[in-house]
């Protein structure tokens, strides 16, 4: 047994996936092993400098003045909305693009929510010269055109999905299918830290980059490790790569934000959560070859997920997250819909970064604790159990930029009266 | 182990026919299991829908959506089971999911209790590898349950060792790479997978693609005891017209493939 043989974090993760594709998962550990961690043949190296000249790293960890202000207390931002194509995703993308070169694969599918997956994943195969087809929900193509272009423009195929709500969990359904009929010569990609092992610990790994860079970079200009890390989780790619390094610190909190939606009831009947809190309330269950925390009714029929921010709307989370979160370690909470458009917009004028929507629920909890705060003294809000003190110096990750967003954000603010949304509507149709 | 599911391989290549239960509603369910028995089924594969079928494909994925929104649970598939009155082993074909949460807590034992009560002589679950199967397959041993396993084209010579030694009822060789869903053709990878398994003592049935006589023929041909077909069935109940005498035609045609298949069996097919 190699020391990543244990497929499993607490009773979750493992492998529950078709025969077809298990010697793929068997051949993927090995190659996981001994390239990843052993860094045979040079292959980390290789990563890492691709990341540097390619991605753009070290992404920067910048002082937010104007929010460390309002909250009054420190706040750090690491700006993962600056790697290449504009989100953390490329880092997992480059790696696991790279090792499927190594691995002699000829052919990459991929799934993506978001398409910031989608467009990091071609990204990285236009840049290493490999074929690639893009599984994406037909809902999330209408919400999400820009990144369906990018990913065209660098030569991947896009295929809509139009089963279901359209989202990312049928988006993965129907990628899994593909690799199933052409595992022999195909790698799949997954997006997040959630599948079968080795994905949640590789795509961790790729990721942890994230923490790497943040855990040193705090020393240096705060010197001292933060009180807390905030990030936001779908399937929680960005979040464990934001979290993996302060994991065995302590006293640092970690703080895992979901999408609240527009409320955390589930209506059990139409099959659907308004809401992608899987973490937060979900149920143990199996789900994309992984048990871990799902949203679910009763029989165990996966429910819809929603979320204003498509790279949130999903019905699972890494088994990861799900492990630490019931270990204590990491702290789940969630934000609505409304309260992350909010952030969206105040991040955007106060700090003049305008964060990907997925961001912007990490974003709206700093306000949300410091609503909570000003509310000493009432009884508290269902929300206050969740919302703990982060401390005097806090990391939020800025996991993605928000260019993708722009027609949802200024749909979305009209619609729903957000209070910090600039008003559009004389420009629109404007000749 | 003497299953009543291998007693019906004895007899001769044996048929096994999928259709999804309430694909359109269980009472149309009960009328095709009925028709397909009369057909010449000797199992018949009843699959339980689960919202993700990540191992079908769109034939049987429809399929599973009609029978979702005709309102079918894991709760009133066992009591229909229950009361089907046809003399053939049933196996439930469904994913791991909805077996794991049928109890009150999580965990495989109520849906196997309440399975074997049921009726049911067996399981598939297409996404349990023999890898996580321990739960289930103590569970199956302890109610009298066979667990069948799937052998795919990509199942290297240490798995299948891992897998024979685990099956029981029949192993499902798997004929090609792939979804479920009718096909022109058996595959290459079909002869192959045979050929490796000829010394199981499980009766081997091929599945994935199986739609016409000259397919069963060929099967049983190349050594298989039966031959699993799911989405050629599943397709004439989509179409929905004289949907049980069709069924009924379909399995007495792919029957008779099968048995004209055991008059031309080769003992070993030409391959190294």
């Amino acid at each position: 047994m190699s020391r990543t043989g244990d497929s499993k974090f607490g009773d979750y993760g493992g492998q529950y996936v078709p025969e077809v594709l298990m010697p793929a998962i068997e051949e993927l550990t090995d190659a996981y092993v001994r390239y990843v961690l052993d860094n045979e043949d040079g292959f980390m190296d290789e990563f890492r400098e691709r990341l540097r000249d390619f991605g753009g790293r070290p992404t920067p960890l910048q002082r937010a003045d104007a929010l460390s202000d309002r909250y009054d207390r420190e706040v750090y931002l690491k700006r993962e909305d600056l790697v290449h194509g504009g989100a953390h995703k490329l880092n997992n993308a480059l790696g696991q693009v790279l090792l499927a070169k190594y691995m002699g694969k000829e052919r990459i599918v991929a799934e993506t929510g978001a398409g910031q997956h989608g467009t990091a994943t071609a990204m990285a195969c236009a840049h290493l010269g490999i074929d690639c087809e893009i599984y994406m929900g037909r809902t999330d193509i209408n919400r999400q055109r820009p990144n369906v272009f990018r990913m065209r423009i660098h030569d991947a195929e896009v295929n809509p999905v139009d089963v279901g709500s359209g989202t990312l969990k049928e988006a993965i359904n129907e990628t899994m299918r593909d690799w199933a009929t052409n595992v022999e010569d195909t790698h799949y990609v997954i997006g997040s830290v959630v599948g079968p092992h080795p994905f949640p610990k590789m795509v961790r790994d790729f990721q942890a980059v994230i923490s790497e860079e943040a855990r040193e970079q705090i020393r240096e200009k705060a010197g001292r490790l933060p009180d807390s890390v905030v990030a936001c989780a779908g399937g929680g790619s960005n979040t464990m790569g934001a979290f993996h390094e302060f994991v065995g610190d302590e006293d640092v909190s970690l703080v895992a934000v979901e999408a609240g939606g527009s409320g955390l009831t589930i209506d059990e009947d139409a099959g659907l959560a308004p809401h992608s809190a899987s973490l937060s309330s979900g149920e143990e269950g199996v789900l994309h070859g992984a048990r871990t925390k799902l949203l679910q009714n009763r029989d165990g029929q996966i429910l819809e997920s929603h979320s204003v921010s498509a790279g949130l709307d999903y019905s699972g989370v890494g088994p990861e997250l799900a492990y630490l979160a019931d270990e204590g370690r990491v702290t789940p909470a969630n934000v609505g819909d409304d309260a992350a458009l909010e952030a969206f917009h105040r991040l955007s004028k106060l700090e003049g970064i305008i964060p990907a929507l997925e961001s912007s629920h990490a974003l709206a909890y700093l306000e949300k604790v410091a609503d909570d705060g000003a509310s000493t003294g009432d009884a508290p809000s269902a929300t206050s159990e969740v919302a703990e003190d982060l401390g005097d110096l806090v990391i939020v990750n800025v996991s993605g930029r928000g260019d993708k967003d722009l027609d949802t954000v200024i749909e979305e603010s009209e619609k729903r009266d957000i209070d910090a949304a600039p008003a559009m509507e004389v420009f629109e149709n404007g000749q | 182990m003497g299953s009543d599911i291998e007693a019906a391989f004895e007899d001769g290549p044996a048929l096994v026919p999928y259709v999804v239960a309430g694909d359109p509603d269980l009472d149309a369910t009960k009328e095709y299991v009925e028709a397909l028995a009369r057909g010449g089924a000797d199992v018949i594969e009843l699959g339980l829908p689960f919202s993700e079928p990540i191992a079908d494909g769109p034939t049987i994925q429809n399929a599973i959506r009609r029978a979702l929104d005709a309102g079918t649970t894991p709760r009133n598939y066992l009591e229909f089971v229950a009361e089907l009155d046809v003399d053939v082993p049933i196996v439930c074909m469904t994913y791991y999911n909805l077996i794991y949460q049928f109890g009150e807590e999580e965990g495989v034992e109520p849906f196997v209790e309440a399975g074997a009560e049921a009726g049911l002589s067996g399981l598939i679950v297409p996404d349990l590898p023999v890898e996580e199967s321990d739960p289930l397959r103590e569970a199956c041993d302890e109610h009298g349950l066979d667990l069948v396993f799937i052998v795919a084209p990509t199942t290297t010579d240490e798995r299948l060792d891992r897998i024979t030694s685990q099956a029981s009822g029949f192993v499902y060789v798997q004929a090609r790479l792939g979804t479920t869903g009718a096909q022109a053709d058996v595959s290459e990878a079909t002869h192959e997978s045979l050929a490796r398994l000829a010394d199981s003592t499980v009766p081997k049935a091929v599945g994935f693609g199986v739609s016409e006589r000259e397919h069963a023929r060929e099967i049983v041909g190349a050594g298989a005891d039966g031959v699993v077909a799911g989405s050629v069935f599943v397709d004439i109940i989509a179409e929905g017209e004289s949907v049980a005498d069709r069924l009924e035609a379909k399995a007495r045609e792919l029957k008779a493939g099968a048995l004209e298949g055991t008059d031309q069996k080769v003992p070993e097919p030409e391959r190294t």
